[in-house]
């Protein structure tokens, strides 16, 4: 590590996509549909906290990076700035952005950059993450009437923030394109199992969907970070 | 010792076999026979308890999404994840006594149940995350560590489990407090007040007087209990007394002082109306605290039906498989039974 420069650009846009998701997940809290989920998803939220840590120090102090940055300077998908919603649109979120985080880990785990030592841990993690998401798509999408209702609407909303994962970001060292096509194909086979189908339309292209890796966001964004940052902005300088 | 009716003779020896065994410091187990008295006070007492860690969420959860660090974030998150964790192992242990998790929570969500009453007041800022650390949790295990030789084995349990958890982050909650006493002049000001706000609050988590408490008598008499309130709050009021002084934080009660005589802290009269009324519902976020409950239990009710009817069709699926299975098997044995008829009758 010492003798390799640290990748700025890509360790922000992981690090800003953790750090982004796990604040979404920490807002269910108190709010799970059963017990048992509250445990899940903080699980989930503390581990993405975690890797975030990781990446934002690799780049410098990991709390003026989250919370004295204003919005146009964060990296993150726009996929994980979305709203939780319903208990699906939350499902969904995790099944599409934990399948990718899980490939790409296992990929940056495989090499010797810079990502690789906290890959080895994080893809444990995201198998979890994916284990956790798949089973839930199984039982919504293959529960009752309304639960596969919810799924099919979570999943169409969503659609269309998938694309952003596969462009390329400067310093990681991924093929985008086969991880693309192996995220297709597993989606597809979980779906399938759940009785639910790939949504059709556009994964990107209109600028505001796919466009966070550049800075642009979606307008729930600016109010999310407001409220994260609040209290760090009113004490410049304080320690915690 | 213990007000039972026993009709038999049989019921008689029970009942004395019981209170030997409590008497003697055994634990009694969910197969063991026990005064239906004793098993209505441990589910009461369980319950409520279960019920405080999962209301008990709320306020804290309240700081998650402005934490204003991420070390303190990831410690906070990990601290409402263990009290959902404490809900889970709580409703475990009761379900022994013959309840289910359903039934409590039905009962927490129509007021049928009390959960504690400190869950009623507001987090307000950043420090009370820190208060209640050092202080809700302080007096939580003041009152929860005599409960890990709780007569009943599996609350027994479960307390040695919560008790490690619960000191782990009550230390943390100290050294949050700490962290904004030795801060800015602003941070100080905002632990001084949290713990103005919350230290006549922590001192009610004992419950009433010795005099005004209904179920004390008999819990300690089984040996559920070990200690009255007023020993455990007095016990508290010694640890916390000298805990402020190293904070740097002064406790909002002009008539604390040591007391040689008695080699404890004096300390002032309670406001025991203003117990009464949080406990009868009109405390600050009463309302609040029981309504998010059960919109989140209401508005999760689609993804449990989802839950039980997927594994309702896994299990009906399986059982269709085993028939198959079954049938097949058997059509082949039947055949295989035919066989040597066959070949008798070429013989």
């Amino acid at each position: 590590m010492s003798t390799t420069t640290v990748p700025v650009t890509a360790a922000l846009a992981l690090g800003d996509d953790a750090l982004v998701l796990s604040h979404r997940l920490g807002e269910w809290a108190g709010h799970a549909p059963v017990l048992e989920e509250e445990v899940a998803l903080a699980n989930i939220a503390l581990d993405l906290l975690g890797q975030a840590r990781v990446l934002l120090s690799m780049v410098g102090d990991e709390d003026e990076l989250a919370f004295l940055r204003e919005e146009r300077a964060f990296r993150n998908l726009q996929l994980v700035e979305q709203p939780n919603g319903d208990f699906a649109r939350t499902i969904v979120r995790q099944l599409y952005f934990s399948l990718h985080q899980h490939l790409l880990w296992t990929e940056l785990a495989a090499g010797d950059g810079p990502f690789a030592p906290l890959a080895a841990k994080a893809v444990k993690e995201t198998a979890y993450h994916v284990d956790h998401a798949t089973q839930w798509t199984l039982r919504l999408g293959d529960g009752t009437e309304e639960s596969a209702r919810r799924m099919r609407e979570a999943l169409d909303a969503l659609w269309k923030y998938t694309g952003e994962m596969f462009l390329p970001v400067e310093g990681l060292d991924v093929d985008g394109a086969a991880l693309e096509q192996r995220w297709l194909a597993e989606l597809t086979a979980i779906l399938e199992r759940a009785g639910l189908s790939l949504p059709e339309g556009p994964r990107s292209g209109a600028w505001t969907a796919g466009a966070g890796r550049q800075g642009l966001h979606t307008e729930p964004f600016g109010r999310m970070l407001a409220e994260m940052q609040h209290l760090h902005r009113s004490h410049p300088g304080a320690s915690w | 010792m213990v007000a039972v009716t026993p009709e038999t003779g049989q019921d008689r020896a029970l009942a004395a076999a019981f209170e030997a065994a409590v008497a003697a410091d055994e634990r009694v187990e969910p197969r063991d026979w026990m005064p239906e008295e004793y098993r209505a006070s441990l589910v009461r007492q369980m319950a409520q308890h279960a019920h405080s860690e999962i209301i008990g969420m709320q306020p804290e959860a309240n700081w998650i999404t402005r934490a204003p660090s991420l070390r303190r974030k990831a410690i906070l998150m990990a601290k409402v994840q263990d009290e959902a964790g404490h809900g889970l192992y709580l409703y475990s242990a009761a379900e022994t006594l013959g309840t289910s998790r359903d039934e409590l929570l039905d009962k927490l969500h129509d007021g049928r149940q009390k959960y504690s009453s400190i869950f009623n007041y507001p987090t307000l800022t950043w420090a009370d995350v820190g208060a209640i650390g050092w202080l809700v949790d302080g007096a939580a295990i003041t009152n929860q560590v005599p409960l890990c030789r709780c007569s009943y084995g599996p609350y027994a349990r479960a307390m040695v489990r919560i008790c490690k958890e619960e000191s782990f982050h009550q230390r943390q909650g100290y050294e949050l407090l700490l962290a904004l006493s030795q801060g800015t002049e602003a941070q100080h000001a905002m632990a001084q007040d949290a713990v103005d706000r919350w230290w006549w609050p922590s001192l009610m988590m004992f419950g009433p007087p010795d005099d005004e408490s209904a179920h004390s008598a008999k819990s300690m008499a089984w040996r559920i209990k070990r200690h009255s309130n007023d020993e455990l709050r007095q016990r508290f009021v010694d640890i916390a007394v000298p805990q402020a002084e190293a904070l740097g934080l002064t406790l909002p009660d002009p008539d604390i002082r040591w007391n040689e005589e008695r080699g404890h802290y004096d300390f002032g009269a309670i406001d025991w109306t203003e117990f009464w009324e949080v406990l009868k519902g009109n405390g600050p976020c009463n309302e609040q605290r029981i309504t998010q409950r059960r919109r989140a239990h209401e508005e999760g009710a689609w993804v449990r039906e989802a839950a039980a009817a997927h594994a309702a069709k896994q299990t009906r699926a399986a059982a269709q498989a085993h028939e198959q299975a079954e049938a097949q098997a058997q059509e082949q044995a039947g055949a295989a039974a035919q066989a040597p008829q066959h070949e008798e009758a070429r013989v």
